[in-house]
């Protein structure tokens, strides 16, 4: 199956990526060609298959709810491309109109 | 003793205890042999020679007071042996880019355990390795960086995504390495490169620390010149860790007690899907040969069938990118990482992805969210999360009729630089004989298994869950049989 330019636009909103007008195209014709290949999957008869999410026998790991240090406040701002007083500094969020 | 980057760390160990070399000796050496041929290899990312100088220095003051006791032996076996770290896993206070623009200057305020483990064993950090972005890749020609090259070789990639790794080892650029392996990441590299790797069972080895891609997928592993090194590492990363809630409560033993073990009478599956269609045919002679040469030491060959091994493809590139989507939805600009200037949130978003996030790892993330968008997900994400339950099932049943199965590591030679670039799609293809065994979740090792003009193919041990044992006796006698990882590449 053949993804849309529109199909490719609205997956690059989602994923809050720019792409370019090349890459739109590009990306429609190698999407589609691995789109295309899956459909070998849709020969085997999985009716009566469950999910796998995580091969581990596992499930729910709990463990005690107890105050721990965390990394201190200058060293997590240590990466921030901008901060201030303590915080991550990021543009104007309300004006944000899209 | 000249060229002491040569050595294994096995045979380093045994002289740095008998205080014929010192740590720094044995650093100095192969911070001489990375200025002597990186140029050519482009193997490392970041280098750190003063950080590898300094805890050399604390290895050696180790080792001389312990040697004055009397308990040089009783050291940790990784005690002043040059590593290199894969740039996908945090160390602190070293610079871990993951290959990508996105994270170029980033620095990580803490160690992966896995790190941090050998650190406790005072492994000696050499630098940070070259690696696909976010190790989306099998060559590392989607490194931000530039691509790796292989030493038997240097028109053609060492593999990836672990490349970076793998050209140091055959270079003599490092010891030891760690690396990771989201469909075939230190095998396949190993396999390119004449080198022995392992994939763990999928919850041996933390993954705190090692940079999500694809999180039901990822496991760290060692990469190493042989066997033994390579059991002397996994001993060193392995075992529960309570930062990673998958990471499994059991205890790991010393697999090095496996090594020189009897092999008469193991039982080895060898799939016809592995010699068939897609794998090239020199490929499948060099792996035949080894075949033979198991038979020769006692091992029972049985032909078997895994059907789904193609299917693995398709249910691998929808899996792997749907999480890779997800966990890559933090680079944003805000935290840590590239920011690309723009007037409102929304825009910055954007534009940091865009031009933070290199062609494939895009591609990728584009195609995960596809995969897990309304309307997609029943068809795409959760038909593949059904298919891998079929895959597991298709090992839990060979595995009630063998003991291991082998094969190629790849299906075909290293390719020249290049190729994937202009192939991005074709060469998902070439994961076909290393995705199953992540998808199912059961561990992998590669071990040298000879050459194709030149050229170094690479012989696949699977094994059942947690019976990493059984895989490092096995690829022990066949080195010991072979000796093929003692070659080395000549350099020019």
């Amino acid at each position: 199956m053949a993804l849309t330019r529109e199909e490719v636009e609205h997956v690059a909103w989602l994923a809050r990526l720019e792409l370019s007008e090349e890459e739109i195209v590009r990306f429609q014709e190698q999407l589609s060609a691995i789109l295309e290949y899956a459909r070998m999957l849709e020969h085997i008869d999985i009716s009566q298959v469950p999910p796998t999410a995580t091969v581990l026998p596992m499930r729910n790991v709990m463990r005690e709810d107890e105050v721990r240090p965390s990394l201190p406040r200058d060293v997590v701002l240590a990466n921030a491309p901008e901060k201030e007083s303590g915080y991550f500094r990021v543009p104007p969020v309300l004006e944000d109109t899209e | 003793m000249d060229e002491l980057y040569r050595l294994t760390a096995h045979e380093a160990r045994d002289l740095l205890r008998k205080g014929e070399i010192s740590a720094t000796e044995l650093t100095q050496a192969v911070l001489d042999r990375i200025h002597a041929v990186e140029d050519k290899v482009k193997a490392y990312i970041t280098l750190t020679p003063e950080i590898a100088l300094a805890q050399a220095a604390e290895a050696d003051k180790t080792f001389v007071q312990a040697r004055k006791e009397g308990r040089a032996h009783t050291l940790p076996d990784l005690l002043g042996i040059p590593l290199a770290v894969k740039d996908v896993i945090s160390t602190a206070g070293i610079r871990t880019t993951c290959a990508s623009r996105i994270l170029e200057n980033y620095i990580p305020p803490y160690d992966a355990t896995a790190v941090q483990r050998l650190r406790a064993q005072g492994a000696v950090i050499l630098g940070k390795t070259n690696t696909d972005e976010f190790a989306m890749g099998w060559s590392t020609e989607n490194s931000a960086f530039g691509p790796s090259h292989n030493p038997w070789d240097l028109t053609r990639v060492p593999g990836g995504s672990s490349g970076g790794n793998a050209a140091a080892l055959a270079a003599d650029e490092t010891i030891i390495a760690i690396g990771s392996d989201t469909g075939g990441s230190v095998r396949q590299p190993a396999g390119f490169c004449n080198l022995v790797a392992l994939r763990p069972t999928y919850g041996r080895v933390s993954r705190f620390g090692l940079v999500a891609f694809a999180s039901s997928l990822d496991q760290i592993g060692p990469m190493t010149k042989d066997v033994t090194d390579a059991a002397l590492v996994y001993e060193a990363i392995a075992g529960h860790d309570p930062r990673d809630s998958t990471s499994v409560d059991r205890p790991v033993g010393e697999v090095r007690r496996a090594l020189g073990q009897e092999v008469r009478g193991l039982r080895v599956g060898v799939p016809r899907e592995y010699f068939g269609e897609g794998i090239d045919p020199r490929v499948a002679d060099v792996v035949r040969q080894a075949l033979r040469v198991l038979e020769d030491l006692g091992a029972r060959l049985e032909e078997i069938s895994l059907p789904l091994t193609r299917h693995s493809i398709p249910v691998y590139y929808i899996i792997a990118p749907a999480e890779a989507s997800a966990n890559l939805a933090r680079y944003d600009g805000v935290r840590y990482g590239y920011r690309a200037e723009a007037a409102t949130l929304w825009e910055q978003y954007k534009r940091t992805r865009g031009r933070g996030f290199g062609p494939e790892v895009k591609r990728r993330i584009i195609l995960g969210t596809y995969a897990l968008s309304a309307g997609y997900y029943d068809a795409y994400y959760l038909r593949a999360q059904k298919v891998r339950t079929l895959i597991r099932q298709e090992y839990e049943a060979a595995f009630r009729r063998v003991d291991v199965i082998a094969g190629p590591v790849a299906p075909v030679v290293p390719w020249p630089i290049g190729w994937a670039m202009e192939n991005p799609v074709q060469v998902y293809l070439t994961d076909l004989l290393t995705i199953s065994q992540a998808i199912a979740g059961v561990p992998a090792l590669a071990v040298p298994a000879g050459f194709s003009d030149g050229l170094p193919v690479g012989l696949q041990l699977v094994g059942r869950p947690f019976d990493e044992e059984t895989l490092f006796r096995l690829a022990y006698a066949y080195e010991q049989a072979t000796q093929w990882g003692k070659k080395r590449p000549v350099i020019e």
